[in-house]
């Protein structure tokens, strides 16, 4: 078999999880095309693994050894992922990432003039409070 | 001591003194009257000395360069011939009458330490151009007389008048200090040295480039100095500080400073004839036009201010015919003379309790009052209006008789041209002098009216300085004219008839005219009640001055002008009175030409700067805020976004990897 | 083993390749399907669908283990996990018209700028390398135990470490999440026992493996 076959399509896979991580809204469909993107590199490691064995007389299997750690890393990274996302979902209503914005810049596209500057810091140390609630 | 020690000595303690008066004067008040008037005297005495042993024999020249300076070398060099030797006698005189005379006229002013001391380096700065062999030396004493005389007119500083004032008399006279100093550059860069010796000496061999540029130059410094038109506003304005500076520095000494360093450089004006025609001009329009104004003040001081104007013109008028002789000898009596008019004129404001003649007029017994000032006064007045036997006849008659030398083409000095502007002029002055004086006179010590107020005798230190004074008023032109030439090295200043019998009974018809019209007017000033009296007249002279000073215009409506009738002036000058009494007007003049285009100018850079300039200091303040608002908008707080372009620049910068490594 | 690897062209495929090509499209369309459906419930299945195909070509690459672990573990903990995640988060059933953010343009030239680089860059280099599948199986359980007890002991030992780490890790989150809701006086008192199963489940496919 030609290694392209495996190769190719793991790109392919690997760049459908891309986007889903950058496009998705949900955060729960983001850890779904992350999980893509870890099986798109499984795919690769152990397409490579099997022709290494063969042709570079290699017996450390360690594509597929590496399979297996990705597989388990990615088990508790979801669980983990999950927690989190739960914790969120309670604490703010939502699990939509583009809701989440608390990093946001506060002040005005047109830049704050002296009289406003009060004004953004209160906001900002009202933000700073929801914040300290949040991860309380 | 050599006489050269001596020299140094007499500008060097008066410095030292000011310089230990600005420094004890707040702590040690009891050193201050000393410091002020013993180094003074000393350097009277020394200056005296210094006479003396030169004797008017070969000028002492000495020089040492403290440090290389160029191309053309300042030295600290002394020159002492006639002339120096005696003006710094005069100096040193009048210098010590007023420190001596300041003490009580500046009894209880809490800024007298200043003042002594400002007076005490004005001295020294007076001493340092006299005996200076050096220009930029020279300059330097010019410079801070310049200054002083800025710090001692705004003595009264909490008057508006005493403030526009000083800075009037700093701006005017720096008007002209400016092309003076590139006159002395090209003057120095023509001669290859500031060394006065060596200048006159390229002059004398004819070695002189550009001489009436540079006397042109050196003409407008000197009147900017010494008052002459057009620069002369500065002067009578320059009264509103206190009457010894007005004595010391406004009639004596700095006024004079111009006169004497034409004296010095005299062979560098005569090298262009264009400069000497030019200088008689303006003496003749300086003479002619202050005699007029002076008969038109109010102010006493103001009167005796444009009668220095005149005396200098007549100065000089004296140096345009080319004799420097007769000049500084003009120049000796005159400063004594007027010295005294100001002390004296110090001592009636503060009796009377205003500076109004108006007011004066209409005071009875003013002379009782202070009889020393009255007789003192009187001998300086018939010096100033130059009857025999005072001294300012002698000296005015030898600039007359210079004048009348050169139209008799006795002399290859000047032009003839000069010679009849300044004998004319001169004339016609001696006239409006004897007729200022008189009015002056009648004015001051002839008032009927209301009894003058008693304010008790006058302090022993003025009176004593005035009858110390009036002996060289009285004498001096007397007995030292036939002395002079030795000293000065230069014709006999003996007067000569025809100008004697002229001017004396011009003198005479200009005085009797004035008596005539004051008997005609005198009636009136019964009849239009006049003046305002200081507020305070038991205070010490200088604060009933100042109050004089300021209560002038609110009382009279003018500075200079009182809408009095019975003014003698009013009747001899007719129409010309008002516009005399504003000067002829010539502060608008002032005011069209500079004033005014310089407030436009500086409107004009004001709006420069706030609207364009400003402009692109904010625009450079805006593009930066713009374009870190467009940075903050891509701070979304959306983590996708941030993804997004982190990840497309991964792929930008592996492709262009790949790209490098394959070699594409 | 002795053809050439120049012999063997894309344009007489072998019947695994034919095989592992239709899974492949198979597994692609799945997982394009997955990152694009609005319905959230359907791209967990689709994922299920994406995740199986992949375990299909692990059998085709004669990676049995690796195949069955995949089945075992992504399939059958992993969706559940997420399926679980969907429901507690009160995901909508049926069609939601915001499942895609504001980014989905830039994401979409990001992901095709990096596909076509990718694919690029893979085919050109690995268009002439063939894999042979002859022989005895290189993924076979036999052979994977012996290469990870041999020569993987002590990495698979830290990664125990690490699933326990993992394992504390959400119940701490859990717990503080509780102790949250306890003292906001039973805001959402439902979070608590499903977020509690999270490790449970976990742990019991630690187990498994």
């Amino acid at each position: 078999m030609h290694l392209a076959y495996p190769a190719v399509l793991s790109a392919l896979l690997f760049c459908t999880g891309l986007y889903g991580v950058l496009a998705r809204r949900n955060a729960i469909l983001v850890l779904m095309s992350v999980e893509l993107m870890l099986n798109a590199v499984n795919l690769n490691l152990v397409a490579f693994d099997v022709w290494l064995s063969r042709t570079a007389e290699e017996t450390l299997h360690s594509g597929q050894a590496l399979t297996l750690f990705t597989i388990a890393i990615a088990a508790a990274e979801i669980g983990i992922g999950l927690a989190i996302v739960l914790a969120v979902h309670r604490n703010r209503g939502t699990a939509d990432i583009d809701k989440l914005r608390d990093s946001a810049e506060r002040h005005g596209p047109d830049g704050d003039h002296d009289g406003t500057d009060h004004d953004a810091l209160t906001a900002e140390q009202s933000d700073e409070a929801e914040k300290a609630e949040a991860t309380a | 001591m050599t006489t050269t020690t001596l020299a140094v000595l007499v500008p060097l303690l008066p410095f030292l003194g000011g310089a230990a008066g600005l420094l004890l004067g707040r702590t040690a008040s009891g050193f201050v009257r000393p410091l002020a008037v013993l180094p003074t005297l000393t350097s009277l005495v020394l200056a005296a000395l210094v006479a003396v042993r030169q004797g008017g024999g070969q000028a002492i020249d000495s020089a040492t360069e403290l440090t290389p300076t160029g191309s053309v070398p300042i030295e600290l060099a002394l020159h002492i011939d006639g002339f120096a030797a005696l003006v710094a006698v005069l100096v040193g005189l009048v210098a010590s009458c007023v420190q001596i005379y300041s003490t009580g006229y500046l009894r209880d002013d809490p800024r007298y330490p200043s003042y002594a001391a400002l007076v005490s380096l004005f001295t020294s700065a007076m001493f340092l151009v006299v005996y200076s062999g050096d220009l930029i030396v020279l300059l330097v004493g010019w410079e801070v007389m310049g200054i002083c005389s800025y710090f001692l007119v705004g003595h009264y500083w909490e008057t508006p008048e005493a403030r526009a004032a000083s800075l009037k008399a700093f701006l005017v006279t720096k008007l002209g200090d400016v092309p003076f100093l590139i006159g002395l550059f090209a003057l120095a860069t023509d001669a290859g040295s500031f060394r006065i010796t060596k200048v006159l000496g390229t002059v004398a061999s004819g070695g002189l480039d550009h001489p009436t540029l540079i006397a042109l130059l050196l003409l407008a410094g000197v009147a900017g100095k010494s008052a002459q038109f057009p620069l002369h506003t500065w002067l009578p304005d320059a009264m509103a500080g206190p009457t010894p500076v007005s004595a010391l520095i406004h009639a004596a000494t700095m006024v004079a400073a111009g006169v004497y360093f034409i004296a010095r450089l005299l062979p560098v004006f005569e090298a262009s004839q264009a400069a000497m025609v030019l200088l008689a001009v303006m003496a003749a329009v300086t003479m002619v036009g202050s005699g007029l104004a002076a008969l038109a003040q109010d102010d006493i001081k103001r009167v005796l201010a444009y009668s220095t104007i005149g005396q200098l013109g007549y100065m000089t008028g004296a140096l345009a015919v080319g004799d420097r002789g007769a000049a500084v000898f003009h120049l000796l009596s005159h400063g004594a003379f007027k010295a005294l008019l100001f002390l004296a004129a110090g001592v009636i404001i503060h009796a009377a309790g205003t500076n109004s003649l108006a007011a004066m007029s209409r005071m009875r017994n003013l002379r009782d009052r202070v009889p020393d000032a009255y007789w003192t006064m009187t001998v300086a007045l018939l010096a100033l209006a130059a009857i025999p036997p005072f001294s300012g006849f002698f000296s005015k008659e030898a600039v007359l008789g210079v004048a009348e030398h050169v139209v008799t083409g006795h002399t290859e000095h000047a032009p003839a041209a000069s010679g009849w502007i300044v004998l004319v002029a001169g004339l016609v002055t001696a006239v409006l002098t004897a007729a200022y004086a008189m009015r002056l006179w009648l004015l001051a010590f002839r008032g009927r009216g209301a009894e003058a107020p008693d304010h008790g005798r006058q302090p022993l230190t003025m009176t004593v300085v005035l009858w110390v004074l009036a002996v060289p008023s009285l004498a001096l032109g007397g007995f030292v004219f036939r002395l002079l030439p030795d000293w000065f090295d230069v014709r006999d200043l003996a007067p000569t008839l025809t100008t004697s019998v002229l001017g004396t009974g011009l003198a005479l018809a200009g005085g009797i005219v004035t008596y005539g019209a004051w008997r005609h007017t005198t009636a009136l000033a019964a009849r239009v009640p006049l003046g305002a009296v200081a507020a305070h007249p038991e205070g010490d002279a200088a604060q009933v001055e100042a109050e004089a000073i300021a209560t002038h215009e609110p009382a009279y409506g003018d500075i200079a002008y009182a809408p009095d009738p019975a003014d003698p002036g009013r009747l001899l000058l007719g129409p010309l009175h008002r516009p005399a009494a504003a000067g002829f007007h010539l502060d608008a003049v002032y005011t069209v030409l500079f004033v005014r285009p310089v407030q436009a100018g500086a409107s004009l850079v004001r709006f420069l700067d706030r609207e364009v300039v400003e402009t692109y200091v904010r625009g450079a303040g805006a593009l930066p805020r713009w374009l870190g608002a467009a940075v903050r908008r891509a701070q979304t707080g959306n983590v996708q976004t941030y993804v997004s372009a982190l990840l497309a620049g991964t792929v930008v910068l592996a492709v262009a990897a790949v790209l490098v490594a394959t070699g594409a | 083993m002795s053809l050439a690897a120049a012999t063997h062209g894309f344009l007489s495929p072998t019947g695994v390749e034919i095989a592992f090509l239709l899974v492949g499209l198979v597994t692609f369309g799945a997982a394009i399907v997955t990152v694009t459906t609005r319905q959230l419930v359907h791209a967990a299945l689709w994922l299920v669908v994406t995740l199986g195909g992949l375990a299909v070509e692990y059998l085709l690459l004669t990676a049995e283990f690796i195949a069955w672990v995949q089945v075992l573990i992504y399939v059958g903990s992993v969706v559940v996990l997420l399926l679980f995640g969907l429901m507690l988060t009160r995901a909508p059933i049926g069609r939601s018209p915001d499942a895609d953010s504001g980014n989905r343009w830039a994401a979409l030239t990001v992901a095709v700028a990096a596909a076509a680089a990718l694919v690029w860059v893979v085919v050109d280099a690995f268009r002439a390398t063939w894999i042979d599948l002859d022989g005895p199986a290189a993924g076979s359980t036999e052979a994977t135990g012996a290469s990870l007890f041999q020569n993987w002991v002590l990495p698979f030992e830290a990664l125990s470490v690490l699933l326990l780490a993992a394992l504390v890790g959400a119940i701490v989150l859990s717990r503080k999440a509780k102790a949250e809701a306890a003292t906001a006086s039973g805001s959402t008192p439902s979070g608590s026992t499903p977020a509690g199963s999270t490790p449970v489940t976990r742990s019991e496919k630690e187990g498994t493996r």
